[in-house]
């Protein structure tokens, strides 16, 4: 493959002599514009095999979900569906308490996600349009707070919820996740080029305070972001597991504390464990499937300047 | 509309530069009578304050919310571990000093713990980023359902931690595991991956892997979508192979998200918990410890033992630690980019 560069690459793929060149134009016309190379077969092979890898474990899963604990403890696994998906899902949500850990997580993670996109968004407006003091050294700080450990503050957090009797109270496990360092980031970045200064100075110049401008000139420029934002929060508040496992217990729990009492019987069923983590997944899998790109854009625009 | 632009045109800087007259002031209107004067006055000084204030308004929040729940437990965690406190009676500290990290550096389970966080940090985070690395060169061909494989290889990032371990613990089964019965296909003896210290730690790093290659991988993409596509036709003009532009362009010019990756990994794998815990179903990390991470120690010292005060010694430890990688990282950052002459 490095041969082909070898050559001179034209800037216009038309002008080009030679066969090999000839093919590479052709099939350039079919891309969009822009000056990349594509990519051979061995780019499709290889990138094939790690997108099969990267489904595949949640694919067996739910192929092991299907059968019963007897098949699965065959000298020979399973590599198809079986019958008994809907039993094992049943008795999953059952045993893990799965129905109410779903509200709760559903619960728990919108409301983060809310308050993160809003408080991120007002952060972020401020750190990237408005004028104050020591602006440059606090969002330093903003940055520096991604680097505090969970670990460093589960054991005070842990003796406020024995004093305050929160422990299995869901507001334990939500004011801890309410703002979020990533998401000021994340919405200066974006409404540094996204929201032109002409636009506030407008509503400026019509009297309209701070309040006003924010309603309606940032909420309608940043919307996109929020969207983006709000479902990357969705997905870790969904995903939480460190702290929640430490204040909830499996009287009222999240999803993921849920789905650690799953494996605690003396015989595991790997059948109903699977179901389980099956059922804990699907939500965020369908969200994937319905807003995947809107996700994978919203990933790598933050990525960008991080 | 000339004496508005005055107000936003320099560029922000953070100082305390003087404020604008504002526009409410009324100046340009013709003799205005007192009782108006002072209306404009007021209105004037509202929105002084309004320009002022309402920034500290806005990120206040943000600030409010890190200081109850993240800069106080810090400082809050460095005093419990300076006192003895148990989790039946959380609330009951005895001051003891620094026994507690005298006692730490007396543990053996303690340095089997930092070792193990140490190798299973290596194994998980060099491939995962390597991979991420030559994934995104390849993603940033032109490609036929490009978005398809994005989505494909970012799917495991919407599978929890509990999840993802509770499927990779069935794959990597002793008796009825697929990997262990594609191991006997191929005739390679079975190994018991949850007792062996290099297979088990090997099994929790490839769930990290899996979690994480895709990620990573859209985030070097989103950097090497930015570096200007004419650097890589004059280096073709000039006779660059793909292989030498990759060398010479594409990894000086992500320089900087690398190093953001490699640090957000390193502090992922220091915390590394979810994945080790469940991968046995206890805090242990196997029979031998030979998987339990600083992570899993803390919350089997605190939550297991009981030791809240111990506890709080090791999430400092693990802390400190944090800082001398982030310094260790900041220097050679810096030797590099002095030794290569070039400008950060």
């Amino acid at each position: 493959m490095a041969v082909v560069n070898t050559q001179p690459a034209p800037q216009d793929a038309a002008t080009a002599g030679g066969p090999e060149r000839g093919r590479r134009a052709r099939r350039a016309k079919a891309g969009a514009a822009g000056g990349h190379l594509h990519g051979g077969w061995l780019t499709y092979t290889i990138l094939a095999v790690f997108a099969l890898g990267s489904i595949v474990p949640l694919v067996y899963s739910a192929i092991a979900a299907s059968h019963s604990k007897a098949r699965l403890s065959e000298a020979t696994p399973p590599f198809w569906f079986g019958g008994r998906l809907f039993t094992n899902l049943e008795r999953a949500w059952e045993d893990a308490n799965l129905g109410k850990a779903m509200i709760n997580t559903i619960f728990v993670a919108s409301t983060i996600t809310v308050s993160t996109v809003l408080f991120a968004t007002l952060a972020g407006f401020a750190f990237a349009k408005l004028r104050f003091r020591a602006k440059n050294v606090l969002m330093l700080l903003v940055i520096g707070t991604m680097m505090v450990p969970p670990q460093l503050t589960v054991v005070p957090m842990f003796m406020a919820v024995a004093e305050l009797e929160w422990s299995n109270h869901l507001q334990a496990v939500i004011l801890p996740m309410m703002v979020s360092a990533f998401g000021v980031f994340f919405m200066r970045q974006y409404l540094v080029q996204a929201l032109p200064t002409e636009l506030i100075e407008a509503a400026r110049v019509d009297g309209s305070n701070s309040l006003r401008v924010v309603w309606h000139v940032v909420f309608p420029a940043a919307r996109p972001a929020m969207a983006v934002l709000g479902m990357l929060t969705f997905v870790l508040a969904w995903n939480e597991f460190f702290w929640p496992m430490i204040a909830l217990t499996q009287q009222n729990p999240t999803v993921q504390v849920a789905l650690t009492g799953l494996g605690q019987g003396y015989v595991p069923d790997q059948g109903v464990i699977m179901a389980g983590a099956l059922l804990g997944t699907l939500p965020l899998l369908i969200a994937f499937v319905l807003f995947g790109k809107q996700i994978v854009g919203g990933i790598m625009h933050g990525a960008l300047k991080g | 509309m000339t004496t508005e632009h005055r107000e936003a045109a320099p560029p922000a800087k953070g100082g305390a530069a003087p404020r604008p007259t504002p526009p409410a002031s009324g100046t340009a209107r013709p003799a205005p009578g007192p009782k108006e004067q002072r209306r404009a006055e007021r209105r004037s000084r509202r929105y002084r304050w309004d320009l002022k204030y309402s920034p500290y308004a806005f990120i206040s929040p943000f600030f409010l919310f890190f200081a109850a729940f993240g800069l106080f437990p810090l400082l809050y965690t460095g005093w419990s571990a300076l006192h003895s406190a148990s989790m039946l009676t959380p609330n009951e500290m005895e001051w003891v000093g620094f026994e507690n990290f005298t006692r730490l550096w007396e543990d053996e389970f303690f340095w089997k713990a930092l070792r193990n966080t140490f190798t299973i940090g290596i194994i998980s985070t060099v491939p995962q980023l390597l991979m991420a690395l030559g994934l995104a060169h390849l993603l940033n061909y032109r490609l036929r359902g490009s978005m398809f494989f994005r989505v494909a290889i970012l799917t495991p990032y919407a599978t929890s931690i509990a999840a993802a371990t509770l499927v990779f613990a069935m794959l990597y089964g002793r008796d009825y595991g697929v990997i262990n019965w594609a191991l006997d296909l191929i005739g390679i003896d079975r190994v018991d991956w949850q007792a062996g210290t290099w297979s088990s730690q090997f099994a929790v790093s490839t769930i990290v892997i899996w979690r994480w290659t895709g990620y990573n991988t859209l985030i070097y993409l989103a950097a090497m979508q930015a570096v200007p596509n004419d650097l890589y036709e004059s280096a073709a003009l000039d006779g660059a192979s793909r292989w030498k532009q990759f060398i010479h362009i594409t990894l000086p010019s992500l320089r900087p998200t690398i190093l953001f990756t490699v640090v957000v990994s390193t502090i992922g794998a220091t915390q590394l918990f979810g994945e080790p815990l469940l991968f046995a179903g206890d805090p242990s990390g196997g029979t031998q410890n030979q998987y339990q991470t600083l992570g899993l120690y803390m919350y089997e010292m605190g939550w297991i033992n009981r030791h809240l005060g111990r506890a709080a010694a090791i999430a400092w430890t693990m802390f400190l630690l944090l800082i001398i990688i982030g310094i260790i990282y900041w220097v050679v950052t810096r030797w590099v980019s002095r030794s290569s002459g070039e400008e950060e």
